[in-house]
């Protein structure tokens, strides 16, 4: 196949993937529709995560604060008897996630490689000891989203996000925003700067970008979105603990991104159907499903570089007969 | 805080600190030396802390468990470099976040498994089970200060090692230019695998000495790994010295801030390790 064709065949796949999850809860049963709403907003966490790691070349270990601050600014500004006004707390949520990603971003860019992944999670850590340890946010019991927030808008309301349906559409919708407003920001100057960034941050900087700065414009951006899937989980489960926060969470997602294949906005999207899909499975046989999820993890790690995505590219090479290492 | 009450708090902070420098001078070795990020390390000071449980719950003796457990972590730590690590030192960093994550899952519910998921407690050895008075009320239990001691000693053995012998030597060669010090008939690989079971050694090491105190308990891997990211950043990367003075520090901070600020204790540690980048992105002691 050459590459023209390649490029269609993944976008036929695309097309069907939205398609299938589109025409889901005509077929599936409540239970499952929301367990895939779950890994679609995963999947939004993981392309924000992609941003970082595959596009420019930071690998954060600590990307869950994000994620858990945005769900727990749904959790505080939802008063106890009413609910609140969407178009107040999302934007919020998402400041709050951009703020913080912005302040962590200023200490955490001026350091990097294995420096940068240890200092990502420590600051991830202090993120969750402030919820943890302080009765912020109800410690580490955690809090409830008493009511999901009201779409009301000058006295119209355009959908209702307590009805499942509704709620699962809007994941829907948020995912294929966010999806393609990535795509956009990669293709565009800023993207290819980063990319550039990625491949080689000095020569960059001898063409005279100042690299730091559009380091810190991709980390608030990546803190952002992983704020935007950290509000929709919020709103799914109307549940907030500090494990949303914690490192676990960041190592998972950060696996989804690499499971599925770094540098790909849809290989992070088909990495959390993957991981899911797994932890599923394996938890269904056992009660020790994370021995065979560690597993996975070690043996994706010795034996599948690329990732789920780059698969079909292996599997034709050796069809083909080629050699090579791609 | 009265003077007796100071003292008792800096002995803590002390204790703590040099334990901490226990399995954050091993992490700090291999990232320095082998340039490998370890998140199973943490796992490392669990299974010490466990297989001290078992080994005296079948010997009843503490001190005859550690001397049995630690050629035992040796040997697990040489086995592990062998199967895994050593097809991880050409990968990126991100690849070797994500073996040694895959890791912990395994050990996690391995100890799951064979010893379930309790908190146990192991007995201080009856010789050290004395507590020295310090006034009328408070007084220092001895074992703590076995421990501050045994590290202590721990920590000179380690200059001795790295500076004076032969071994040291070439450990120090090989963090330079491996394929230079493989040139010279030294077997980098050989080498390598025994930084990577010192390191092992050490970590499970501290566990088992932590176990009396700490107690033993799921997860107890977790927090002393990022707690020693922390020392490894603060000290700069591949520094024994700046692990020593960043363990201390990070044990006063501690040990200091729970007694000081207890709502924001789990916070100062962070403060410290944000306020240290501030002023040396690399760390104190960095390298080259």
């Amino acid at each position: 196949m050459n590459p023209t064709t390649q490029s269609r065949v993944a976008m036929i796949f695309k097309l069907a993937v939205l398609a299938g999850v589109i025409a889901f809860p005509v077929f599936g049963s409540a239970f499952y529709t929301e367990m895939v709403a779950k890994v679609l907003v995963l999947a939004i966490f993981a392309m924000s995560l992609d941003l970082l790691v595959g596009f420019t070349g930071l690998v954060s270990l600590g990307h869950a604060a994000y994620f858990g601050i945005a769900a727990y600014a749904v959790a505080l500004a939802t008063p106890k008897y009413d609910p609140a006004n969407l178009w107040v707390v999302f934007p919020l949520a998402v400041l709050a996630a951009a703020l913080a990603a912005f302040f962590i971003g200023l200490f955490v860019l001026r350091t990097k490689g294995i420096y940068f992944i240890m200092v990502t999670l420590a600051f991830a850590q202090m993120a969750y000891y402030i919820f943890h340890d302080t009765p912020l946010g109800g410690g580490s019991d955690g809090i409830y989203v008493n009511f999901k927030p009201d779409a009301t808008i000058a006295g119209w309301t355009p959908f209702d996000l307590n009805e499942p349906l509704q709620l699962y559409y809007i994941v829907v919708l948020a995912l294929v925003a966010v999806f393609a407003f990535l795509s956009l920001v990669l293709r565009s100057p800023f993207g290819r700067v980063l990319v550039g960034i990625r491949s080689n941050e000095h020569r960059m900087q001898s063409l005279g970008y100042a690299t730091f700065r559009y380091k810190l414009a991709a980390f608030t951006l990546a803190g952002a979105l992983a704020g935007v899937a950290g509000f929709l989980y919020a709103v799914l489960f109307g549940f907030v603990t500090p494990e949303y926060l914690s490192w676990h969470q960041s190592g998972n997602v950060l696996m989804m991104v690499i499971l599925g294949g770094m540098g790909n906005l849809g290989g992070a999207v088909l990495g959390a159907f993957a991981f899911i899909g797994l932890q599923e499975l394996f938890s269904d046989w056992t009660k020790h499903w994370q021995l065979l999820m560690g597993g996975v993890i070690v043996a994706a790690v010795l034996f599948m570089p690329g990732g789920l995505s780059a698969l079909p590219r292996r599997i034709l090479k050796v069809v083909n007969g080629e050699r090579g290492n791609g | 805080m009265d003077f007796t009450t100071f003292l008792i708090q800096i002995l803590n902070a002390l204790q703590y600190g040099l334990l901490l420098f226990l399995v954050a001078s091993g992490l700090t070795l291999v990232f320095g030396i082998m340039g490998i990020i370890n998140l199973a390390h943490g796992s490392f000071y669990m299974i010490g802390a466990y297989l001290a449980f078992a080994l005296t719950s079948m010997t009843g003796n503490l001190m005859l468990s550690i001397a049995l457990g630690i050629p035992l972590a040796f040997a697990f730590g040489a086995l592990l470099e062998w199967l895994l690590f050593a097809h991880l030192y050409k990968r990126d960093h991100l690849e070797q976040v994500l073996l040694t994550y895959g890791l912990i899952l395994i050990f996690e519910e391995l100890r799951s498994i064979t010893m379930g998921d309790d908190v146990h407690g192991v007995d201080i050895p009856a010789m050290f089970s004395a507590s020295i008075p310090l006034s009328d009320t408070l007084s220092y239990p001895v074992y703590r200060i076995l421990i501050s001691v045994v590290c202590l000693a721990l920590a000179g053995g380690l200059w001795w090692l790295m500076q004076r012998t032969r071994l040291g030597m070439m450990i120090r060669a090989g963090s330079h230019d491996r394929d230079m010090v493989q040139s010279l008939g030294i077997d980098i690989n050989l080498l390598y695998r025994t930084v990577f079971a010192l390191g092992v050694a050490l970590a499970a090491l501290a566990g088992m000495l932590a176990a009396p105190i700490s107690s033993v308990y799921p997860g107890m891997g977790g927090s002393v790994l990022i707690i020693s990211f922390v020392i490894v950043v603060i000290g700069g990367i591949g520094s024994v010295w700046g692990a020593l003075l960043a363990a201390l520090l990070i044990g006063f901070a501690d040990t200091f801030g729970k007694v000081l600020v207890p709502d924001l204790a789990g916070l100062v540690v962070y403060l410290v390790m944000a306020a240290v980048l501030l002023w040396r992105p690399e760390g104190i002691f960095r390298k080259g």
